[in-house]
């Protein structure tokens, strides 16, 4: 079992990217679960979002505190919180960021990072506004790459299913970031 | 067909392919979900169902008593304050016999202000006369929906099904929803032996002298008698049809174990994992899940934990002045045992929605183990004083 933990701000959409990536592992043939942080969530505050993947049915039903992969919608979360906060060494933090993954030296010495610049995919795909762009589909894109756990043509189900609004700007946006990813095996 | 949905979706699925004909619903969080779910099943076409927009819960509950009793399947769905409000309803909708499904969404009960789960909103109820069905994931809710109208129209008592705020109601899973003509098969449209009818003029819930009364009530303990039966035939039934079998309890692990953990909903569903690894590490350990609590299955309980050597039971939930509630009965149910009873561990844990993690279990597991008897009635998990 996979445990993924999304930081996002409330409006990113991190609820929904949880959702339809859990959709699309699901087509992948996967047990899934997601599910928000349970709380009142207010536009512009951190929330988290949680998903589970498996190949076995899905017993734990509480939230996840030891991720072993994180993903950051915010870049300017790295400086509010601490998102590395029970990551599993080697786990993925995969950010949405226009730096390279060399420039997070301190991550790297025990993790493995990616990054994608989310928010350029999603002002250029008309996706939110300039100001509050919505990142959530692109970065999908990122994910399914890095952690291999479904297909572009799976994710693109799960974003219809969750994201039916501008749905086919979504699934191209997230094609985009699962070309543009920038990653590598060395931690 | 699967389908990632969440737990209150789960619900709302499982009342439109029950066919329901009436939903009379106010929202409350975090069990609003179902019923705007329901409001566009029956906007778009996909349900023939009446949708009323009640002003209250009592309300809520009073409308489908009324359509109930008129002959229709209603379903209402509701959760904790709502549930509260509506509380002198439930005694009407069981006393007036009537095969009513309605879904509460474990909520714990204010103040202080709370959206988070336990089980205090439920347990309130425990003796309305209604059954009481607790859920562990979202399958088991779609399907306890069409199996609680299946028993309650066999038995004339209605049915709540239970699940807990978050951790299923907001929680997607993929979930297995069966194809409505399938489930038609199961549960054939409902056919009232009286209702009211303005042809047939009868009186319902008139003036009842000392006389009868009592009546009334043994009847409805010998229909509570008469659902484990049911709610046990019927989900073998269930079983055969689509895969997925139900009972009163379901146990995990249980039969070479000299310990078991006695829990409820998604806290026995979490409870699976620790007893897994427990195993592992070689520890004769077993799960005993309580999913049907009233009518509450005592026979089985002392048939799967009578003899063992120890029995520690996780309570989301508290009768205050006593103990945990499933700790109480559970206790009960070994009055009349002959055999040893085993020594009893009554836990509190995750009130108010705190979390209940495998590891918190464990610990509990843990602490229980390491003793011979309990130091007090009841052991709180977690308090921070």
């Amino acid at each position: 079992m996979i445990e993924i933990l999304i930081h996002g701000r409330g409006g990113q959409g991190a609820v929904k990217a949880s959702l339809a990536l859990a959709s699309a592992a699901s087509k992948a043939g996967k047990y899934v679960q997601s599910f928000p942080e349970f709380g009142v969530e207010r536009r512009g505050a951190p929330v988290k979002a949680f998903t589970r993947i498996s190949d076995e049915p899905i017993v734990v039903r509480s939230k996840i505190y030891d991720p072993d992969h994180v993903i950051v919608l915010d870049p300017t979360l790295l400086h509010t919180i601490d998102i590395t906060k029970g990551l599993k060494d080697g786990g993925w933090i995969i950010i949405n960021t226009e730096k390279s993954p060399d420039s997070f030296t301190e991550f790297k010495k025990r993790f493995k990072v990616a990054t994608v610049n989310a928010t350029k995919i999603a002002v250029d795909n008309r996706l939110g506004s300039k100001v509050a762009p919505i990142v959530n589909t692109a970065i999908l894109g990122a994910i399914i790459r890095v952690l291999d756990v479904a297909t572009k043509k799976e994710l693109a189900e799960g974003i219809k299913e969750f994201v039916p609004i501008k749905a086919e700007a979504n699934v191209k946006a997230a094609n985009e970031a699962y070309d543009l990813v920038k990653f590598s095996e060395e931690a | 067909m699967k389908k990632v949905i969440l737990g209150d979706h789960a619900v709302s699925y499982g009342a439109l392919l029950s066919r329901v004909q009436t939903i009379a619903a106010y929202p409350i969080t975090p069990q609003t979900l179902i019923i705007e779910r329901l409001s566009e099943m029956t906007a778009n076409g996909e349900s023939n169902a009446i949708f009323t927009k009640v002003e209250s819960e009592h309300s809520a509950m009073a409308s489908t008593v009324g359509s109930s009793a008129s002959g229709a399947r209603a379903f209402t769905a509701t959760s904790s304050q709502g549930l509260a409000l509506m509380h002198e309803m439930l005694h009407w909708a069981a006393g007036a016999r009537l095969p009513i499904v309605m879904a509460n969404v474990n909520r714990a009960m204010a103040p202080g202000w709370t959206i988070w789960t336990d089980q205090n909103d439920s347990l309130s109820a425990r003796d309305t006369g209604w059954m009481q069905i607790y859920c562990q994931n979202n399958q088991e809710v779609l399907d306890s929906i069409i199996l609680g109208y299946k028993v309650s129209e066999q038995v004339n008592l209605p049915t709540m099904v239970i699940l807990d705020a978050f951790f299923l109601s907001h929680t997607a899973e993929g979930v297995d929803i069966p194809d409505i003509k399938e489930v038609d098969k199961f549960l054939p449209p409902y056919k009232p032996e009286i209702k009211m009818d303005i042809n047939d003029p009868r009186s319902f819930g008139a003036l009842t002298s000392p006389d009868v009364y009592m009546e009334f009530r043994y009847k409805m303990q010998e229909s509570m008698d008469k659902a484990k039966e049911v709610i046990t035939r019927e989900g073998k039934e269930f079983g055969k049809m689509f895969g997925r079998k139900y009972g009163l309890v379901e146990e995990y692990r249980t039969e070479d174990a000299d310990t078991i953990l006695v829990a409820s909903a998604t806290v026995a569903s979490t409870a699976r994992a620790v007893i897994d690894e427990m195993r592992e590490a070689g520890q004769k350990v077993g799960l005993l899940r309580i999913r049907v609590f009233r009518p509450f299955p005592t026979e089985e309980i002392v048939r799967v934990i009578g003899g063992k050597k120890k029995v520690i039971v996780i309570d989301r939930n508290i009768s205050f002045g006593k103990t945990g509630i499933f700790f109480d009965e559970v206790k009960g149910a070994f009055y009349n045992y002959t055999g040893n009873k085993p020594p009893m561990f009554g836990y509190i844990a995750g009130l108010g929605g705190r979390d209940v993690t495998p590891k918190v279990i464990r610990e509990i597991m843990d602490d229980a183990i390491k003793k011979d008897k309990p130091e007090s009635e009841i052991l709180w998990k977690g308090v921070k004083l």
